[in-house]
């Protein structure tokens, strides 16, 4: 394979750049949430094109542990956003300013 | 040929991420996440990640995509016609700095002025861990652990045995923490979603 490790971390970059945007575009909570998830993933592929890269495989056991903590978060946010929702009926954050008035 | 699948796949991540940040509607945008989280799985492939393309595939498309799925069907945040964007000027501002950052990575990395490290070759040593597990005894093992431990990197195989021989014995400890954090995040699951009960709670 001729392609090299920068259009790797060229595609990690984007993604995580088209993460960042949908964190601070949308308004729904869930697909911020989304989003974030999305930034997760490309540090995921960042690491693992440096491992193999490298030649050790310390980077894709990261990538591994990073799913696992990845998962738990997912598990707990979408938990918490379900409990807001119980309390405030809504999910978007421009009805969530209850600390600024 | 895998030069073509590489940018079939890029094409295809990047685009789905992007219809996922600007679909309107939620569940649309889930389904675009699992289309970029496959074609992710595919990159791993292509890095030669086997075992990591298929615990994403499980764990990103399968179960987590799946957890937002059914709580976006059951919140149904998508019933008042209001925009799904932010006011004008958070809007200007994130397209503007979305640019900015674009520009910044394309020029850091596609320009050809920075290092392009040569792949190693990975063939050579497919059964590595494995023959380290094996043939090796009970002191031979626990006497290879220490080299691993000051800091010397494994060497890349394409075998699962080199995950769990990594695992339990250079990153035993973070193997159990992460274990404890999923415990902690499954009892905090269970404390956060419980109904709150006005009875119980003056007991």
């Amino acid at each position: 394979m001729t392609v090299g490790l920068n259009a790797f971390i060229l595609v990690a970059g984007m993604l995580f750049a088209i993460g960042l945007l949908g964190v601070l575009l949308r308004k729904n909570t869930l697909v911020i949430y989304m989003s974030l998830e999305l930034m997760l993933n490309a540090v995921n592929l960042a690491l693992v094109a440096f491992s193999r890269y490298n030649g050790t495989m310390d980077g894709n056991l990261f990538v591994f542990f990073i799913i696992t903590v990845a998962a738990a978060e997912v598990a707990v946010g979408l938990a918490i956003i379900v409990a807001l929702f119980r309390k405030r009926q809504s999910v978007m954050v421009d009805n969530l300013n209850a600390l600024s008035r | 040929m895998l030069d073509i699948l590489f940018y079939v796949f890029a094409a295809v991540t990047l685009i789905s991420a992007l219809l996922m940040v600007l679909s309107p509607n939620a569940v649309n945008g889930a389904i675009c996440m699992i289309v970029s989280f496959v074609g992710t799985a595919a990159i791993f492939v292509l890095l030669e990640a086997y075992f990591l393309a298929v615990i994403q595939i499980l764990v990103y498309a399968g179960a987590v995509m799946v957890l937002f799925l059914f709580i976006i069907m059951l919140l149904d945040v998508d019933k008042d016609g209001r925009s799904y964007l932010k006011d004008k000027m958070t809007l200007a501002g994130s397209i503007t700095g979305f640019s900015l950052l674009t520009i910044l990575i394309v020029t850091a990395f596609s320009g050809g002025n920075l290092p392009e490290p040569t792949l190693v070759p990975v063939s050579a040593n497919p059964e590595m861990s494995a023959q380290q597990v094996l043939s090796g005894s009970l002191g031979e093992f626990a006497s290879s652990a220490p080299e691993f431990a000051t800091g010397a990197g494994i060497p890349f195989t394409t075998s699962a045995k080199s995950f769990g021989y990594s695992l339990f014995t250079k990153y035993m400890l973070p193997f159990q923490v992460t274990g404890f954090l999923l415990l902690a995040a499954m009892i905090g699951v269970i404390v956060v979603s419980k109904k709150h009960n006005e009875a119980s709670n003056e007991s």
